[in-house]
């Protein structure tokens, strides 16, 4: 730990923590937004002025889906899949940050993950849970959804393990149960925290949810080995997921889908989307809430230059892509980029490369990484070139296939937009009540980062 | 019994006093039998001597209040179950029945089997001896079938909007008759389509005494009204033909043409696969007569003129666009270079193409077919004719029979005179008899206005539409499945049209109606048909013919037409140039799918694509995209049209090889009064006809800031630019093969040779799939599309639309692509230069499920839903299913068709009449699942059924489903014969045959679907005198060869073929 931190290139350019806090002002600070209720305005703003609302379009929206049936979206005969999968694939994306930081640092020993864990955690699940929900819409019967579980039944039916939409929904409940487990491991002793810092009922709900946690000496024992282990089982599945949603394409045989390169792409573009999305919310927060001291430009600066080195490998995939589409020789695979840059969508993708491929470029430059306003404009640029990264793959690469005569058009309804700006709402209703009832730093984690600081351990 | 009972019984016995009582007290008094009562029921006698007791009370009143209660319950309806005690001859419930009998399609008949079960019409198919079906059908009479149960039919007769009776209508037409009976009949007018129907030709001349045809089976003399009129109206207009004929031969007479042995064939403007009573015989003819491999290497040859495109034209060979007036020109200049006297032309309209007629139709001599379209001006036909003579093709290719009408006349002056006479105040009592000429006359003879002053307006209509709302009485008219009649064909044959069940409605038949004016007042059709034929054919003889006539569908030969030897006379007269005015060239068309307009309301023809345009659910402004460039319109603008005077509101639409400066109009849109699957559809053609000159006109355009959408089955985007697009890819990727059959001659497996090869069957890394592979054992189901036979009709679409209860998905839902036929006709332009729009080479293209071996669909859907058959189908499991649409995401030939709606019920889907018509042997599919074809699974399974009854009938060896025990829907339909189905383990069935054609290429089978379902290249007989298409792209290192080697060592030759093999294919690529 000692030689990294004091390898001259590793230098932090901003301390991890801001001087000036001892054990108690730490647990103060960040217990306080939670039990003393003192939310700002714009928490209300986001919680009343859009969370709530756009649950509520999602609510309805999907009532009407589920009352009238798929047609009120946009998708067709070609063009079987739409918004609903862009969506799914880019919040899966998205969800990728919060266990990518919290299991892959953590094994690698990153300390300055330690204020922005929790929160990153957090938002994966709502982010998986988003994605959830988007294949439940978009399936035609969403009441016979549970035939594609391996249930035991009197037809001795199975599913068609073949199928990489079966190994989705593995590979995402997987997910999603174990990032769950890992962010409520690393709750208990904060929950303990808030326990003995509260009265009343709350006392008791905290209190049921520590588990007992009393902070002695074999608690701690058993639950940095509990925690390492977790991390540990995290760590594969941040890359299987995402591998696993690109086989929805790359086992196709769809000229843009059938590739190669799809999984490594398309990890490193859900590691990029999901700082991006890490960033978009903490930088608003961090102020808002005051965290500044413990949220610091530092953290800022390095998810910066993870965006900037997975972002690069974005890069390389539009690159790879292209490359194969010439070298391959095949008429379908020429046409499907020539279609992709010059068909009647290609704004889209020349939208992505912009979006995803040139303004990333600026994070080279320190003043974008470490100043707030513009890394913010930049994470936002890359949240929508993900997505249109995703509507390029599935919606351009369907429209146009093998039989010229099939080809037809596709563009999202209204119940399509209310889906996405649903899920948003959800997502969004979902942050605001975890930062109004958790602890949205790690309070103990941020007691040792001070005491490693004291002792010059670490900046 | 006890003892109390036994006392009592003793005590009666004994009595001798009154014999009647009405109680026991009187009987016997009252203490007796109270204490009888005591003995009986000792525990609740107290109750019944209590005057009121507060339990009694509750009791009574719980009672009454519960009686009171069952009191308001509705009453069930008495129903009477009653079991097949008698049932009908030869009916086995769930096996259905077969019928022959007949549709008249603007007329003419067209001979049809109907599918029963149990009592319910399902499904019609062609009667394989008649004439004018030939065993296939056409869209129309496909969809006819939904006429009979649209639920928008007229129910009631109703007089003046009200609901009547059929008693009171007799009465009133009585009344009626009565009030012109003293002046002969002056006053009543009947106005009819074209009659071909003898029995109600025979009735007519009962009336109005106008039979005159050479049979002289009617006396004048004896007509019951010889000053009533008699008027006929067909929006079908063989007004010029008939016309062309007389001005030919001084008389009428029809023409029947033989393709089968036509060597060339011209068509002046003639949509003759197409339009026309004959259509579906020629369309077999002129597949069978371009069946190069079957015919010694021999192929007709089409040339076409056409003034706006037509499906014939996308078949010719040679084809040109030219303006509607310059057809004249050209059949001029032929008659004349052959050496016609007095056809002389103002100016030889030469050209190559001209050149390639005149030398192909001398060297043909008899052996060739000139015909005329109908919209021509009669002197083309007439001028047909003086060619087809004397080239000596009349008598060989060319039939001439006395005309199939029992009236010919010319119809626009028929209506014409009706409506001076009607505007004259003549006219008493019209009794229309189906049709509805207030929409579908031409708007300058004011018909709609003018029948408004008639005192007594009585309409035989099916569903209440624009003459029926203007008519007094409106009488609802019997579907042809409904009512006996007859009818003839376009060769005169006469068909019996036997009903398949009791009008549903209490509909009557023309023949009914007509026969209330001859007195009758409870006519019955079928009495009237049989009426006639007994004095037709003789009383001995009718029992004799009847019954095996109601079996085959058709008399025999001796009710034929006689053929006639005409002459024809040089009267063409002078031919004057048109003059090019400043306006538009303005071309009115019967629309391909709802005709005259009398189908607007049949939601499969209107969701059916137009040929060529693809456009379903409304007409449009179609013009060259040239012209609309010049004019500065675009796709889908609203414009105003005026010619004649008129104006309407329409939008523009973009095709392909449309004549410059001219643009076409699809009639029978616009309807006002129809129900709502026809509302509000396109605009009304007819308001811009003028009776002079219904077909052609000068019109001008002016643009309107609006939009309009419009409907096509294909991609949604820049029009132009997408089609230019298809095409070019339908090029590349060698989906689309032909060539010319000089080329063909000496390359017999051009088409194996183009594009990358299939890969072999054992070519993966896996073991191949034994079960979907297996060769060899048991059935192993395929079917072969001849593109050279294919000529774009469209009636597989709706025949399959009809066999497999497939939905109607609506206008919104077919923009959005969601259109569910289950098989689809693709439309490729051939990209050969820049100017795509000016005259386009355009190939079909019908696409099913092509059932791949290596199926893309099935391993991807995670619940299994869609899986392999042992005998290669690959089957959908509805109710497996959970719609993740992967399965069509990853179909490359994108066959697969999801229900995005509960598309059954809506679109007013659910009427359950409609449900009578469903195919009880296909399951009606719900929300949310995928569905495609299934090569008509049902019907495999009934052949195997039979084969194997057979079978065991016959003992020995079981040979199980022959070939032709069995035809897929589309198959049986299709006029050309272009789609062969069966087990291709049966080496002798015909679709073995075919895919051992050189000619047999699968679709995109490069990427390793091994489909079963393959296509057989399309040939051209071109001249080269006019031009011949490119050579196609053969590739000299692919084929058959290649194939052999990756056949004898898989694994090495492919790894030490991938380097060269694909260096020299990119050059080939790159070149087009």
């Amino acid at each position: 730990m000692e030689s990294k931190t004091t390898h001259p290139s590793l230098t932090p350019t901003a301390p991890i923590m801001a001087p000036g806090h001892s054990y108690e002002s730490i647990s103060r600070e960040v217990s306080d937004v939670v039990l003393e209720h003192n939310m700002p305005r714009a928490w209300y703003l986001c919680l009343f002025g859009v969370g709530l609302p756009l649950l509520g379009v999602l609510g309805l929206s999907t009532g009407m889906l589920f009352w009238e049936g798929l047609g009120l979206w946009g998708i067709n005969n070609p063009v079987g899949w739409g918004f609903a999968i862009v969506n799914l694939v880019w919040w899966i994306g998205i969800g990728h940050a919060g266990t990518l930081i919290s299991a892959i640092l953590l094994l690698f020993n990153q300390d300055w993950r330690t204020a922005i864990n929790r929160f990153a955690e957090a938002m994966t699940l709502f982010a998986v849970m988003c994605a959830g929900l988007f294949p439940l819409l978009h399936v035609g019967r969403p009441w016979a959804i549970f035939f594609i579980l391996p249930y035991p039944n009197t037809m001795a039916l199975w599913p068609q393990f073949r199928s990489p939409l079966l190994w989705d929904v593995f590979a995402i409940s997987t997910y999603f149960t174990v990032s769950l487990l890992f962010w409520f491991t690393g709750l208990i002793p904060d929950l303990a925290t808030l326990r003995d810092r509260s009265k009343g009922v709350r006392r008791k709900v905290y209190g049921a949810f520590a588990l007992g946690w009393r902070g002695s000496a074999k608690h701690w024992f058993r639950y940095e080995m509990a925690y390492l282990l977790l991390g540990g089982m995290s760590a594969p599945l941040v890359v299987s997921v995402h591998t696993i949603v690109s086989f929805d394409f790359a086992v196709s045989v769809i000229p843009g889908w059938h590739t190669t390169i799809f999984p490594p792409y398309f990890v490193a573009g859900a590691i990029y989307s999901g700082f991006a999305m890490v960033l978009t919310i903490m930088i608003p927060v961090r102020v808002l809430f005051n965290m500044t001291d413990f949220i610091t430009v530092r953290h800022m600066e390095n998810m910066a230059k993870v965006m900037l080195a997975t972002g690069l490998v974005v890069c390389y995939g539009y690159m790879c892509e292209l490359f194969y589409s010439y070298y391959s020789g095949s008429e379908y695979e020429s046409y499907m980029m020539t279609n992709r840059m010059f068909g009647p969508v290609g704004w889209a993708y020349w939208c992505l490369l912009l979006c995803n491929m040139a303004t990333p470029q600026l994070l080279w430059f320190k003043a974008f990484r470490t100043k707030a306003i513009p890394l913010f404009c930049v994470t936002i640029v890359v949240n929508i070139g993900m997505w249109l990264e995703r509507y390029v793959i599935v919606v351009t690469s369907l429209r146009r296939d093998y039989i010229p005569q099939a080809w037809d058009s596709y563009a999202g309804t209204a119940f399509d937009w209310a889906a996405y700006v649903g899920s948003i709402g959800l997502f969004v209703t979902m942050l605001c009540l975890f930062v109004r009832f958790l602890p949205m730093i790690t309070i103990f984690e941020l007691r040792v980062q001070h005491h490693e600081m004291e002792r010059g351990e670490i900046r | 019994m006890n003892d109390n009972a036994v006392e009592l019984k003793e005590r009666l016995a004994q009595k001798t006093g009154p014999g009647y009582w009405r109680t026991m007290a009187e009987f016997d008094g009252v203490d007796s039998v109270d204490a009888l009562v005591h003995k009986e029921f000792p525990n609740e006698a107290n109750q019944l001597l209590d005057p009121v007791s507060r339990r009694n009370f509750f009791k009574v009143m719980g009672a009454s209040m519960m009686l009171a209660g069952l009191t308001s319950c509705a009453r069930q309806p008495s129903e009477l179950l009653v079991p097949y005690v008698k049932p009908p001859e030869e009916l086995v419930s769930g096996k259905p029945q077969y019928y022959a009998t007949a549709m008249t399609q603007a007329g003419f008949a067209m001979g049809l089997v109907a599918t029963s079960y149990e009592g319910r019409p399902t499904k019609l198919e062609g009667l394989k001896e008649h004439p004018a079906s030939r065993g296939a059908t056409n869209s129309i009479a496909q969809a006819s079938i939904l006429d009979l149960y649209d639920p928008n039919r007229l129910d009631t007769v109703s007089y003046a909007g009200n609901i009547s009776t059929w008693k009171k209508l007799v009465a009133d037409m009585q009344a009626g008759i009565n009030e012109v009976d003293a002046e002969g009949g002056d006053g009543l007018r009947i106005l009819t389509g074209t009659v071909t129907s003898p029995t109600l030709g025979w009735q007519l001349s009962q009336i109005v005494g106008e039979y005159e045809v050479a049979s002289g089976r009617y006396n004048k003399g004896a007509a019951k009204y010889p000053k009533a009129q008699w008027h006929q109206y067909e929006p079908e207009g063989r007004d010029n033909v008939r016309a062309g004929a007389k001005q030919a031969f001084g008389g009428y007479a029809d023409t029947v043409y033989n393709f089968a042995d036509a060597k060339v064939v011209l068509s002046l403007d003639s949509n003759f696969l197409m339009e026309g009573a004959g259509a579906v015989a020629y369309a077999r003819d002129f597949a069978a007569s371009r069946d190069a491999d079957n015919n010694g290497g021999h192929m007709s040859r089409l040339y076409v003129a056409e003034s706006t495109p037509s499906l014939t034209g996308a078949n010719a060979d040679h084809k040109i666009n030219v303006r509607y007036s310059d057809v004249e020109t050209i059949a001029r200049t032929v008659a004349d270079r052959l050496g016609i006297a007095g056809a002389k032309p103002a100016a030889d309209a030469g050209s190559k193409w001209l050149d390639g007629v005149v030398e192909d139709l001398q060297a043909a001599g008899g052996a060739s077919i000139v015909i005329a379209g109908e919209q021509q001006p009669a002197v083309v036909h007439a001028l047909a004719h003086a060619i087809n003579e004397n080239l000596g093709s009349a008598g060989t290719t060319v039939t001439h029979i006395e005309p199939v009408e029992v009236t010919p006349a010319n119809q626009m002056d028929s209506i014409k005179k009706l409506t001076e006479d009607i505007n004259a105040g003549k006219v008493k009592t019209l009794v229309i008899v189906g049709g509805n000429p207030a929409y579908n006359t031409p708007a300058d003879l004011g018909f709609a206005e003018a029948m408004l002053k008639v005192g007594r307006v009585i309409h035989l209509a099916d569903s209440m539409n624009e003459t029926s709302i203007r008519s007094h009485w409106v009488v609802p008219q019997a579907h042809y499945l409904e009512a006996w009649s007859d009818a003839r064909d376009f060769t005169g044959t006469v068909s019996i049209v036997q009903p398949l069940i009791k009008p549903l409605y209490g509909a009557k038949s023309a023949t009914e109606l007509i026969a209330v004016l001859l007195g009758e007042e409870n006519p019955d059709g079928y009495e009237i048909l049989t009426r006639y034929w007994k004095f037709q054919l003789g009383g001995s003889s009718f029992n004799k013919v009847w019954k095996t006539t109601l079996a085959k569908g058709m008399m025999g030969d001796p009710k034929r037409l006689k053929k006639v030897n005409v002459k024809c006379k040089s009267n063409f007269g002078t031919h004057k140039v048109a003059e090019t005015g400043n306006g538009f060239d303005v071309l009115f068309r019967l629309d391909p799918s709802v005709v005259d307009g009398q189908y607007a309301n049949n939601g499969w023809l209107q969701e059916l694509p137009k040929p060529l345009i693809k456009l379903c659910w409304d007409n449009a402004i179609i013009m060259n995209p040239q012209t609309a460039k010049d004019n500065h319109f675009n796709h889908e603008d609203v414009v105003e049209l005026s010619c004649n005077g008129k104006t309407v509101k329409g939008a523009v639409m973009f095709q392909f090889g449309h004549p410059k400066n001219a643009i076409t109009v699809h009639l029978g849109y616009g309807r006002e009064e129809v129900g709502p699957v026809g509302e509000g559809r396109g605009f009304n053609g007819y308001a811009l006809q003028s009776s002079d000159s219904p077909w052609f006109a000068t019109g001008n355009l002016k643009p309107t800031k609006k939009k309009y959408m419009l409907a096509r089955t294909e991609e949604h985007w820049n029009i132009e630019q997408s089609i230019f697009d298809q095409g070019e890819r339908a090029e590349e990727r060698h989906l689309i093969r032909e060539a010319d059959l000089s080329f063909y001659k000496d390359n017999k497996d051009f088409a194996q040779k183009m594009g990358h090869p299939s890969p072999e069957r054992d070519m993966t890394l896996y073991k191949p799939d034994e079960k979907a592979y297996r060769n060899g054992e048991g059935y192993s189901w395929g079917m072969t599309i001849d593109l050279n036979k294919c000529t774009g009709c469209n009636v597989c679409t709706i025949a399959c639309q009809s066999e497999n209860n497939i939905p109607i998905v609506g206008k919104e839902d077919v923009n959005k692509g969601r259109e569910m036929h289950w098989i689809r006709i693709d439309r490729y332009y051939r990209v050969e230069d820049a100017s795509v729009s000016d005259n386009p080479h355009v190939v079909h293209q019908p696409i099913p499920c092509m059932q791949c071996e290596n199926a893309p669909c099935e391993p991807v859907c995670p619940v299994g839903a869609t899986m392999h058959s042992a005998e290669g189908l690959n089957d959908m499991t509805y109710n497996r299913c959970v719609g993740t649409r992967y399965c069509a995401n990853n179909c490359p030939y994108k066959v697969r068709r999801f229900n995005f709606f509960h598309y059954q019920i809506r679109e007013g889907q659910d009427a359950p009449t409609l449900k009578m018509m469903r195919n009880p042997n296909v399951t009606v599919r719900s929300r949310g699942v995928m569905e495609k074809c299934t090569y008509c699974v049902q019907r495999i399974n009934i052949a195997r059924i039979e084969a194997k009854v057979r079978d065991q009938q016959r003992g020995g060896t079981p040979l199980g489903i022959q070939d032709g025990d069995l035809v897929t829907a589309c198959q049986a339909a299709c006029p050309s014969s272009a789609i062969v189905f069966g087990d291709i383990n049966n080496a002798n069935s015909q679709v073995s045959k075919e895919k051992t054609s050189g000619r047999n290429y699968a679709l995109i089978g490069d990427i390793g679907t091994r489909p079963r379902t393959t296509y057989l290249a399309k040939l051209r007989n071109q001249n080269a005198t006019v031009g011949v298409i490119a050579e196609p792209a053969v590739n000299a290192h692919h084929g058959a060869a290649h194939g052999a080697a990756h056949g004898a060592d898989a694994d090495t030759a492919h790894g030490a073929e991938g380097g060269h093999e694909e260096a020299p294919h990119h050059e080939e690529e790159t070149k087009h």
